[in-house]
């Protein structure tokens, strides 16, 4: 179910803030950030976002079409090596 | 005859199922054209008259998205999920459910047939 129309979207407020002050000074830097629920707002468009994936952050370069999605979304927390190979086989023969 | 977005709807069913040959209609949607348009829903296709199947032509390509256009928009969505690297679009890419079903078993209608693992044995049976 999606969150309710009255509160608006969820975008942590300090990363906001800091996006707010680099896009008034026209500077353009990496932010590193743990809030990976915070809803992607069309302030950031252009800006590059380092996403915690619980190991460390992912850079996520923010585009037009991003908007509206969270920032988790864009940065996976597993990561799939696939299955066997040969020594998986070896150990399933023993 | 009655061809409506360019399909042939079948002839002796009545027009209410047969608006559902078209993609994109249901019986809901079915439903409501006929109610716009005035028209029975218990007629049977080859009854309606000429200016009926103008009536339902027009309802349908002003109100409502059928066939190649919303086959388009749907795959159009599908690739703005894969374009932008997020994680609906990899399990897009991957072919593997996308809502967060499980894959240990099950999730074979997006899957497809069970590939068979080298090397694995089958159960002994009993």
């Amino acid at each position: 179910m999606p969150r309710s129309l009255k509160k608006g979207p969820f975008i942590e407020e300090k990363l906001l803030r800091k996006v707010e002050a680099m896009n008034s000074m026209n500077t353009r830097s990496v932010i590193r950030t743990w809030s990976r629920a915070s809803t992607i707002s069309p302030e950031f468009v252009g800006h590059t976002i380092g996403v915690h994936n619980g190991n460390k952050f992912i850079p996520v370069y923010v585009t037009e079409n991003m908007v509206g999605h969270k920032l988790g979304e864009f940065a996976p927390t597993r990561l799939f090596r696939g299955h066997g190979g040969k020594l998986a086989d070896k150990r399933s023969r023993r | 005859m009655a061809r409506i977005a360019g399909v042939d709807l079948p002839r002796g069913k009545r027009i209410e199922v047969a608006l559902t040959y078209l993609y994109g209609i249901g019986r809901t949607r079915a439903r409501q054209i006929l109610d716009a348009t005035g028209i029975n829903p218990d007629l049977r296709t080859h009854e309606l008259t000429d200016e009926d199947a103008s009536r339902l032509r027009r309802e349908i390509e002003q109100n409502h998205k059928v066939e190649g256009a919303l086959r388009t928009e749907v795959s159009m969505n599908i690739k703005r999920l894969m374009d932008i690297g997020c994680y609906r679009g990899l399990r897009h890419r991957r072919g593997l459910p996308v809502r967060g079903q499980r894959t240990h078993t099950n999730a074979r209608t997006k899957k497809g047939p069970r590939r068979a693992i080298a090397g694995k044995k089958k159960a002994p049976k009993k």
